[in-house]
């Protein structure tokens, strides 16, 4: 599924002293089954954008279109539009408040009013996407530790079959190892059911390994929109909006004004050590 | 120098109990700890979600009190119910959320809000706001809404709560998780100058491996027991045994460590851009 924004405009508190816009002027269309990553510092616009998507956020002005249809054209249509776009808030854990984590996962299906053996079905299949075990069904979700409770969130979302995922910072607050599960997770998900994923993240690095095309957010505007690499090789526009490159490549930008002869636009860990090790051995 | 914190056998249960207040089941959070802080010194504490950590924290602050064992804050027993209040002036906490930690309207009556509850003079007070304002570089925001500044500057808010009570020392645990790299660095850098400048002692929980390279000493936490601790690079030249631990090393450590695997002699110190740098073109 496409996503296609049109001359978007967004302004909070329209009409009162304290109206700010949040959104100027975007145009981005988003490919079925890319792997998208959105930066930008705090109040850069990130989350507004991200809920103009299932359209959460009405636009003061602009279309937005999920494959190729104004999703406003028929609000009844509305709801379909938020389960086909499947949103994980920041801190997703705060929205569970269910009795059991079936139920929990459950609820987004019983609202489509699906049949118990498909919702069954669903719950259990969510549970494998995001790597939980299927005995813990029965507990309650609040005994559960942050990252369970942060997987059971996502499988509420996936539960309800998502053609586009959107995430915003899922792995804030959980420990390395924690992170990499969920990412990995994510990334299989993508490349298995084609699902088009869409991840905002403060890690530079995460950003780096995972997606594919990345966009930088800057004062309500899309400042930078390409390859991790290309972007990446931005060093002071990104600095001068507030961000950063990952440590590795940092690194790659000192050796080369050291003098040494290497590559110096390389984002991850593995390509510095064949870089390295070749410019070494020559 | 003297101790500051100085746990022996520091047990910590927790227990669930069921409808009739029975235990139903108990889980060991930290398990016979033995650990010393001295004044001054800036410690950093990792481990995975669940290791224990936040639970060490809340004993630091008499938030909790051990099960077993005992924990000593500048000589006061946390047990003893008469030394929490003289406890909690000592050691100071600042939480991950800003947004749960603010409770006043304005910026400087927010800071103001413990000195207060401490009985102070408001003379006083209101010399130890514009102090700590001035130390989190917040002054300016004196007369703001703490609603209208962003996640980094909240923080530093939440740090000044705590200055103004003139703590000896502050425990923050995952100060950083919620803000954005700008956001996180400016509460690193208020950190690194309220322990170098005040010589307040600092106790930081961090899942950020680039935040505790900064510490004197890193203590890892693992199943509730002291699994590593040592100087930053003695720790992060443990790369096996951190990834092992669900932890993580800076880039550049990694580097070093697939290098010297790869057959090339490089010390596994290196924690920084600069070291790796040395490391690799030495007659730079």
């Amino acid at each position: 599924m496409s996503i296609e924004l049109k001359n978007i405009n967004y302004s909070y508190s329209i009409g009162t002293p304290f109206e700010k816009k949040a959104l100027n002027n975007i145009n981005l269309k988003i490919h079925t089954g890319e792997f998208v990553g959105l930066i930008g510092h705090t109040g850069s616009g990130k989350s507004t954008l991200i809920q103009h998507f299932n359209g959460l956020i009405k636009p003061s002005s602009g279309q937005v279109f999920l494959n190729k249809k104004d999703i406003y054209l028929d609000k009844k249509k509305l709801k379909e539009v938020r389960q086909k776009v499947g949103l994980v808030f920041q801190y997703p854990e705060h929205q569970l408040f269910e009795m059991s984590v079936y139920k929990d996962i459950a609820f987004g299906p019983h609202n489509l009013g699906l049949a118990e053996d498909e919702i069954k079905q669903r719950v259990k299949e969510a549970l494998d996407i995001v790597g939980l075990d299927q005995a813990l069904t029965e507990q309650s979700p609040f005994e559960l530790s942050g990252g369970q409770k942060r997987r059971v969130a996502i499988a509420g979302v996936l539960a309800m079959q998502p053609e586009i995922l959107i995430l915003d910072e899922p792995t804030a607050g959980l420990d390395p190892r924690g992170r990499d599960e969920i990412l990995t997770r994510i990334a299989h998900l993508h490349k298995q059911l084609g699902i088009t994923v869409i991840l905002v993240s403060h890690s530079m690095e995460d950003i780096a390994k995972y997606v594919h095309r990345l966009l930088v957010m800057d004062k309500g505007e899309i400042k930078l929109d390409g390859t991790p690499k290309e972007v990446f090789s931005k060093v002071e526009e990104l600095e001068a909006m507030g961000l950063a490159v990952p440590q590795i490549t940092y690194l790659m930008k000192a050796l080369k004004e050291v003098g040494l002869d290497i590559d110096e636009n390389i984002i991850d860990l593995k390509q510095a050590y064949h870089e390295i090790s070749k410019v070494l051995s020559e | 120098m003297a101790e500051i914190v100085h746990a022996r056998g520091l047990t910590y249960k927790y227990e669930m109990l069921n409808e009739v207040g029975d235990v139903e089941r108990s889980h060991i959070a930290i398990n016979a700890v033995d650990l010393e802080v001295n004044e001054g010194e800036f410690v950093a504490i990792l481990g995975h979600n669940g290791s224990g950590k936040s639970t060490m924290a809340k004993h630091i602050n008499a938030l909790l009190k051990p099960t077993e064992g005992t924990l000593y804050i500048k000589g006061m027993d946390t047990k003893n119910e008469e030394n929490v209040w003289d406890v909690r002036q000592t050691a100071g906490m600042v939480f991950q959320n800003p947004d749960n930690q603010i409770i006043a309207t304005i910026v400087e009556e927010d800071v103001a809000f413990g000195p207060e509850n401490l009985g102070i003079e408001p003379k006083i007070i209101r010399n130890r706001v514009k102090e700590a304002l001035n130390v989190v570089e917040m002054e300016g925001y004196r007369k703001h809404s703490p609603n209208k500044l962003s996640g980094g500057q909240k923080q530093r808010i939440a740090i000044a709560g705590v200055i103004a009570m003139k703590p000896q020392c502050i425990v923050l645990d995952e100060p950083t998780a919620m803000l954005d790299p700008s956001g996180r660095k400016e509460v690193i850098d208020t950190i690194t100058q309220l322990n170098k400048k005040e010589g307040i002692t600092i106790i930081l929980i961090t899942h950020y491996m680039e935040e505790a390279i900064k510490a004197d000493r890193v203590i890892v936490m693992d199943e509730g027991k002291i699994a590593l601790k040592g100087t930053p690079k003695q720790v992060f030249s443990k790369v096996k045994l951190m990834k092992e631990l669900g932890l993580d090393v800076p880039q550049v450590t990694e580097l070093a460590y697939m290098l010297k695997e790869g057959g090339l002699d490089i010390s596994q110190e290196i924690l920084t851009i600069k070291e790796m740098v040395d490391a690799l073109c030495p007659l730079n």
